[in-house]
């Protein structure tokens, strides 16, 4: 693989096991591949096939057994678990299948929530979170709660929350998993924004064919292999 | 918003489980306040003694006798200040369930040992003009609605027949602490009965009270007291008010220590409602608890999430029932005055009250703060959905 200076996430004999009872699973086995900055990546592949370790892996939140993961030029998997919390605060975004707002807060404070541990003010806190609510058109939901919005809706919140920290990249596992076919759209639509308007790296974890027809990529990983890009 | 805020609205996420663990810690800390004052008040007496005072008794049982002829000898054994004496009288005022603490005392020395116990001067004058005088103390006053020139039967039972006593003085306690439910009259009014009745137990007493007149003498005095009437037919054992009240106390320790023992219980069974509620608070938030962490927050701010909701559900617990426990010591101490002279909460008690809930609070929240932190965040992402 060549090494490319626009690359953003190079990935180098990345493995991966768990081990259940007895028995280890392989889960993922030398992956080898680089993400482009500005890349919309979907990963597709069956159930069980490491797509989600993945991401996870990438996005900092699991640990390989060996290999290397670099993002924006930084080796994660050297990262303590302290470091890692600082890394993911500043450089991940996270779009997950069931949104996972916090219950009792609301929109506008769970967009707020991942600017807590940065150094804004309360003044810039409020101005970052505002205009990431106004990106994903919930401007005017930002008092509602999440009990009180819709999945496509608190979904919208959930990307407003990735983005409102500018990160290096966002790594969504399937975020229209949970969504019917409209809201599956309007979410789509709105990361092929982020990514075609702002910039974003995004990574996509999906099942859905017609999700990962809006990525510029789409990988397959099969048996923890992953196939070439098409 | 900031975490706090996050602490708050957690707090109220299930109002009723929240409400009921704060009733549970309020009347646990409730109950715990009242039987820590029940042990201080067991020990009241104890407190209440005074460094300078030495009783002296009959060496076989206190309910043997002690000539008064004892008293001008202990007089003049040197450290010796003051001397004065009490009979237990014993007497029932109109049913026995009216128990009130009596005694024969000399009268002319009996404020002068016990200076806490406060008698207005026109009051002491006119209890020692009447020979049928008694005092009492506010609290009983009060207790039966008693007023100056009264009239108080007391039926005897170590000495038959019903005594008039007319009521001359109402004496309050120089300190907080001080018993007030004391009931005096002249050992003269007895003794000069019991000289027409029963000739052979008159002209003696129950016990010496000593004043020394240094604290330091104590032991001396009283060792030198006792060997003053060594080999006669009443010999003395002499101790300090201190420890002649514990020797009371320790005949009922057995009590005290399952008072004690109960006191602690009741801590440890709230301890294991709170432990509960935060484990199950924590369970339901691993997920929440696993997305904070993925957005970067560390496993420190986890823990303040759950020490921080503990601390606030244990604190409003132990406020409300401290502020509970003045009430209902003053309403229990009112209705069994009789057995608890003196039934005030202690600030000691108080701390007490604070240090079980920090206690509780820490215990409480450090097994879920500790696996929460603990998570991994891959198995916590997993328990959502």
């Amino acid at each position: 693989m060549k090494q490319n200076n626009s690359n953003i996430v190079e990935i180098r004999d990345l493995s991966k096991s768990y081990q259940r009872g007895d028995q280890i699973i392989h889960v993922l086995e030398d992956i080898t591949f680089d993400i482009i900055e500005g890349e919309f990546l979907a990963l597709m592949g069956p159930s069980g096939s490491g797509k989600s370790t993945l991401l996870n892996l990438v996005a900092g939140i699991d640990k390989a057994d060996k290999g290397s993961i670099k993002v924006a030029g930084v080796e994660i998997t050297l990262l303590s678990e302290t470091e890692l919390a600082h890394w993911r605060a500043v450089n991940v975004g996270f779009i997950f299948q069931f949104y996972n707002l916090i219950p009792v807060l609301t929109a506008f404070e769970n967009v707020e929530l991942p600017l807590l541990l940065t150094g804004l003010s309360r003044k810039e806190r409020r101005e970052h979170a505002e205009t990431a609510l106004n990106v994903v058109n919930l401007g005017d939901r930002m008092d509602h709660y999440p009990g009180q919005l819709s999945g496509g809706q608190q979904q919208r919140v959930a990307i407003a929350r990735a983005i409102v920290t500018d990160p290096t990249i966002v790594v969504a596992d399937e975020p229209t998993g949970d969504l019917d076919r409209v809201s599956a759209r309007d979410v789509l639509e709105l990361m092929c924004r982020l990514n075609k308007e702002f910039g974003k790296t995004i990574i996509m974890v999906t099942h859905d064919p017609r999700s990962a027809e809006k990525a510029n990529i789409i990988r397959h990983l099969e048996k923890g292999v992953l196939n070439e890009a098409s | 918003m900031k975490l706090p805020k996050l602490i708050l609205k957690n707090l109220f996420r299930h109002k009723l489980r929240t409400g009921l663990t704060i009733l549970g810690i309020t009347i646990a800390i409730l109950a715990f306040g009242l039987l820590r004052t029940v042990v201080s008040a067991w020990y009241a007496g104890v407190e209440a003694s005074s460094s300078t005072r030495l009783i002296t008794r009959n060496a076989i049982s206190l309910i043997f006798f002690l000539p008064l002829s004892y008293k001008d000898k202990i007089r003049q054994i040197p450290g010796v200040k003051n001397i004065s004496y009490s009979y237990w009288f014993g007497g029932i005022y109109i049913s026995e369930k009216n128990f009130i603490p009596n005694f024969a005392v000399d009268s002319k020395t009996v404020f002068e040992l016990w200076p806490e116990f406060v008698l207005p001067e026109k009051q002491k004058n006119d209890f020692l003009r009447d020979r049928k005088a008694c005092v009492a103390g506010r609290k009983v006053a009060e207790k039966f609605g008693w007023k100056i020139g009264d009239t108080i039967t007391l039926k005897g039972t170590i000495f038959p027949g019903n005594w008039d006593f007319v009521l001359r003085g109402i004496y309050r306690g120089a300190y907080k602490g001080t018993d007030e439910t004391q009931f005096f009259f002249h050992w003269e009014y007895l003794n000069e009965s019991l000289k027409k009745t029963a000739p052979d137990r008159a002209d003696r007493v129950g016990w010496y009270v000593v004043g020394v007149t240094n604290p330091n003498l104590a032991s001396e005095v009283a060792a030198a007291i006792d060997r003053t009437f060594k080999n006669s037919l009443a010999e003395t054992i002499t101790e300090t008010e201190k420890a002649f009240q514990l020797g009371f106390v320790s005949m009922t320790e057995a009590i005290v220590v399952a008072v004690q023992i109960v006191s602690v219980v009741v801590i440890i069974i709230i301890l294991a409602v709170m432990a509960n509620t935060m484990a199950m608070t924590a369970r339901e938030r691993i997920g929440e608890y696993a997305i904070m962490k993925t957005l970067g927050f560390g496993a420190w701010h986890i823990a303040v999430l759950i020490f921080g909701e503990s601390l606030i559900i244990a604190s409003m617990g132990c406020a409300l029932g401290i502020g509970a426990t003045f009430p209902a010591a003053k309403a229990f101490g009112d209705a069994m005055s009789t057995y608890f002279p003196v039934f005030n909460v202690q600030m000691q008690t108080i701390y007490m009250d604070i240090a079980a809930t920090f206690v509780v609070d820490v215990a409480a929240a450090v097994f879920p703060a500790w696996r929460a932190a603990k998570l991994r965040i891959a198995d916590g992402l997993r328990r959502i959905g």
